[in-house]
């Protein structure tokens, strides 16, 4: 279809060749090519480019759809995994919000008067992510949880005036990627501690001796990647703390209904993904980075990103909220800006004010509890096959856990092509990237898994390990 | 007469009743929680939350109707013009929301098995060649989650480059023009160079000799934006291209302003090295209110080697994710990328074509030149530089007359142009502009409207002669009133969060 065929396209209101002329007459032009005349024309375009040809709307809907269709998704079959973008449950509410027309197809709040709404809504979700925190301060919204470790990082050693961040061996290796790529032009230096072998914690011991008065900030998570709860978080606060560095911990915000939040332990920089809070995974994005300080203006100064604060009109009869403390950012302070962010996360930050807004106290422990619950059931049902172990470290696990293979002698590689076949998915294959565990997966359970299907995962996992990969489907159903 | 809705709504903190709930999540199963007993006993005591989070309690009703008021007192581009120099504010087709919403897409795990999204990777692996074919690249990278986070994968493809040469050590500086948008000197700084601003000529182009003299062995590259922020096309890109490559530096081409350009010309063919594309502007995503946008890179052939991990691949019969990349700069962030926002370009592109796409561009440059000249004239308005040039998809006017001669200023007419239902233009932006009002009309307004924005504009001019107070009071007709930016800033007033806020009214009672 060539759209100038039909005269007017529908995004295109102008497009109608009567008006175009209007136009071009008030202009006192008789094309709209002289407007180009000073574009070379060694550079105009002569020839269409490779480019499909348009459609009708209904074509476009029948065409993605059909491509889409060839993806395989949770609803289809039971997908256990997460390691860093999680299925969850979005209520219905969060999606009727962000599908709110004057949200969606709004700007960046540049004039906050006629912008109240998603100001207001932006503030809420700082002011709740706090209250689960326990922090004081919340931007309005970082990429992801990976570019926010990678921002967390640059901001502890401006504070600081250090460049050495201690973060721990078992993180989410695209996490250390990203946190390696953002730091290393700062000239920060990252090293990993490593952990007990026995339980995955932090080895004390590694921290104290590599941690000097040149660490900018340790870093930890919790849950950490592998799923398991650092516990010695007062310890390793303390540490950080007696050398001057800032403590830096990663937060899954799912688990902070009933795991105590870092706030409590005295973080300085919290940072963390609430994609899992009102946000679908979608292939891994958009995500949502938290970043949370606590209040201390040599901190909140440091800040990376966009910060709502409330305020009143000037004539003060009524509260308000604006974007505040912009000298930090990029569009004031250019290259001494703290961060080059400029469009973040925004819309999925209110999908995650609704969500928390929607679960408060009760809906956040109660959402905590079941995930622990189901998390550790399949953990303890995978773990009663034989020859299998479930998980690798002796932890309490939330969320997430490891399975290892080695003793069954199968690859997860070969597991998971069975489970498959079984229309089942199994976890992450992690043995390249931790090759010390061997042949390990990370499996992932929510709220979204239901018993039955733990139990046909477990008992899928039985068959192929004892050698009968061709479990019937009936006896799975 | 517009008037914005303006609900008394409190904070969501001070709303519901202890005890109401908003979202019952799924209980384990009771032979689940039978088997495992007391979850304290799972949690090892000193890691358990005894405090409970103050988090408001309301029931769903209640978070509705508080969320449906905020958005009530929003404004986006579906209620009227939105006229946000370099922000591209045009309209979101409603069948790329749909598209984005299906199950198909928004259950997917990014790890999954390659053989269950083959339909997403076939997607991305197209939108990918497509956005190259547009911007005249080899190859786009699609992970980038803004445009300013595609600046920075530029400028961190700059360093690889210079590193993998052995002059990084050398190159330590990047160029930008004195009216590049605040990301470009930010985002070289992120990246370790040193920022070196080149003035702007009388025609608000990159001043050739200032760019000579700017350029040396220590030249990394020049991050230009084409059309610049006045809306003027860099009339010696050819020799701005030549300049920076023969002293050894890469061209970036800031992707902001590409929408004039769509299927006219391309960046590619100008000698830019490295490109990032505004999904969220040019490909007709929607903002929300300050994101989720995406921003791909597109690259030579000589640079594509160093793009981020994993890059999609196509054997044939099958896509798949490819780590193999040794040269590749690693990641700057989780998994590939906004995938939902690019879901959204691909209809886009599919329902446009070629020809609607040019479309697009013609129209862009039509709608901005028509406000231009329907703005010429009014009172106490210029139009800095060169005023009988062609703008390309936006013009830049001054309003430092009328600030002398009333003492209304950019910020007053921006905050009057609100009563009347229509956004603001970017104000006091580029820095080049004194009282500068940057006007971004895209393709997506109808001409009724771009009357309506001009007829308003000229009448606020005259009030800023007639009734001065009227404007510099204004906006009148919004959810609230002028608001105190000063109070929300200073360090003993200063609330950025509900807590924060309930700790400031402690300490003064």
């Amino acid at each position: 279809m060539n759209i100038l065929e039909k005269r007017s396209h529908p995004y295109i209101p102008n497009s109608l060749p009567e008006i175009k002329q209007e136009m071009m007459q008030e202009i006192g032009i008789k094309s709209i090519d002289e407007l180009y005349a000073d574009i070379s024309q060694k550079y105009r375009l002569k020839k269409p480019l490779n480019l499909p040809h348009a459609l009708s709307e209904f074509e476009v809907k029948r065409h993605v759809e059909a491509l889409l269709s060839k993806n395989k998704t949770c609803n289809d079959i039971p997908v256990f995994l997460g390691a860093g973008c999680w299925p969850h449950y979005v209520p219905a509410v969060v999606r009727e919000i962000v599908q709110r027309s004057e949200l969606v197809t709004s700007y960046t709040p540049y004039q906050p008067e006629i912008s109240q709404g998603m100001l207001q809504a932006l503030f809420e979700y700082q002011s709740m992510i706090c209250e689960l925190t326990d922090m004081d301060i919340v931007n309005c919204s970082m990429y992801d949880w990976a570019s926010a470790l990678g921002e967390a990082a640059r901001m502890a050693t401006r504070i600081t005036g250090r460049k050495e961040i201690l973060i721990p061996k078992l993180i989410h290796p695209e996490r250390a990627v990203t946190l390696q790529v953002y730091a290393e032009p700062a000239g920060i230096v990252t090293e990993k501690l490593v952990y007990d072998k026995e339980n995955g914690q932090i080895n004390t011991d590694d921290l104290k001796g590599k941690i000097s008065n040149k660490t900018a900030a340790v870093y930890i998570e919790n849950p950490s990647y592998l799923g398991f709860i650092e516990e010695q978080v007062k310890e390793i606060s303390r540490e950080a703390h007696a050398h001057g560095a800032l403590f830096i911990v990663g937060v899954d915000p799912t688990s902070l209904g009933i795991l105590k939040p870092p706030g409590e332990y005295d973080a300085d920089i919290v940072i963390g993904e609430a994609q899992p809070l009102g946000n679908f995974m979608n292939f891994g994005g958009p995500l949502l980075g938290i970043f949370a300080c606590r209040d201390d203006m040599n901190i909140i100064r440091q800040m990376p990103g966009r910060i709502i604060g409330m305020t009143t009109t000037q004539d003060s009869s009524k509260h308000g909220f604006c974007m505040t403390l912009q000298t930090r950012e990029q569009h004031i302070r250019r290259e001494k800006a703290t961060s080059n962010i400029c469009s973040n996360e925004a819309l999925c930050a209110v999908a995650s004010a609704v969500h928390m807004a929607l679960l408060g106290p009760e809906g956040f422990r109660e959402l905590g509890e079941t995930i622990m619950y189901k998390a550790n059931y399949a953990m303890q049902r995978i773990s009663k096959i034989s020859r299998v172990k479930a998980p690798i470290f002796n932890s309490t696990h939330f969320k997430e856990f490891t399975v290892n293979f080695d003793e069954a002698g199968q690859s997860v590689e070969e597991v998971n092509k069975k489970l498959l076949q079984n229309q089942i998915h199994g976890g992450k294959n992690i043995s390249e990237e931790f090759p010390e565990f061997g042949e390990t997966a990370l499996f992932c359970v929510t709220e979204i898994h239901s018993k039955n299907e733990i139990e046909r995962l477990a008992e899928a996992l039985t068959g192929i390990l004892e050698g009968k990969s061709d479990v019937q489907a009936s006896k799975l159903g | 007469m517009f008037k914005q809705a303006s609900w008394d709504e409190p904070v969501i903190f001070s709303r519901g009743r202890k005890g109401r709930r908003g979202h019952i999540p799924p209980k384990a199963e009771q032979e689940i929680r039978q088997a495992l007993g007391d979850l304290n006993s799972l949690l090892p005591k000193n890691m358990q939350r005894t405090s409970r989070p103050r988090l408001p309690e309301l029931s769903e009703v209640e978070v509705m109707r508080h969320f449906l008021r905020l958005s009530e007192m929003n404004y986006g581009v579906d209620s009227g013009l939105y006229p946000l120099g370099s922000c591209t504010m045009k309209y979101n087709p409603k069948i790329n929301e749909l598209l984005a919403s299906l199950p198909s897409l928004n259950m997917l795990n990014p790890y999954q098995d390659e053989s269950t999204v083959q339909g997403i990777l076939e997607i991305l692996y197209r939108l990918e060649r497509w956005l190259a074919e547009i911007t005249g690249t080899h190859e786009v990278c699609l992970q980038p989650a803004a445009g300013a986070h595609g600046e920075l994968l530029g400028t961190l493809l700059m360093r690889a480059h210079h590193k993998l040469n052995g002059d990084y050590e050398k190159r330590s500086e990047i160029i930008v023009p004195d009216s590049a948008h605040g990301t470009n000197p930010a985002s070289a700084a992120m990246a370790g160079f040193n920022v070196v601003v080149v003035p702007s000529d009388d025609d608000g182009c990159v001043s050739l000799g200032a760019l000579k003299a700017a350029v040396s062995e220590r030249t990394a590259g020049l991050m230009l934006t084409n059309p610049n922020t006045l809306g003027i096309f860099e009339k010696n890109i050819d020799e701005i291209a030549r300049i920076v490559h023969e002293a050894g530096g890469l061209l970036y081409y800031d992707g902001a302003n590409l929408n004039p350009l769509l299927c006219k010309a391309r960046p590619g063919d100008m000698g830019f090295d490295i490109v990032h594309i505004n999904i969220h502007k040019t490909f007709s995503t929607p903002h929300g209110g300050g994101g989720p946008g995406a921003g791909p890179v597109g690259v030579t052939e000589e640079l594509a080697k160093f793009l981020p991990i994993p890059r999609i691949g196509f054997n044939g019969t099958r896509y798949c994710l490819d780590y193999d990349k040794p040269h590749s700069i690693g990641k700057i962030r989780g998994f590939y990328g906004n995938i939902a926002v690019l879901l959204r370009a691909y209809a886009y592109i599919l329902s446009l074509g070629n020809e609607g796409l040019k479309e697009v561009a013609e129209v862009s440059v039509l709608n901005a030149n028509y406000l231009m000249k329907k703005l010429q004239g009014a009172k106490g308005l210029t139009l800095p530089y060169n005023s009988v040039r062609p703008r390309k998809h936006e013009c830049v006017f001054s309003a430092k007359l009328l600030k002398s001669e009333t003492g209304v200023s950019a910020l007053n007419i921006a905050k009057r142009l609100l009563d009347f239902g229509l956004h603001a233009p970017t104000i006091y932006f580029p820095l080049i502009v004194e009282e500068a009002l940057m006007i971004e009309p895209t393709e997506t307004f109808e001409k009724e409207e771009l009357d309506r924005f001009t007829e308003n504009m000229h009448k606020i001019c005259e009030e800023a002669y007639t009734t001065p107070e009227t404007v510099l009071q204004a906006p009148h007709n919004t959810a609230v009133s002028k608001l105190d930016e000063v109070k929300a800033s200073h360090p003993r007033t200063m609330a950025l969060s509900w807590r924060m806020h309930l700790k400031k009214n402690a300490q003064k009672t």
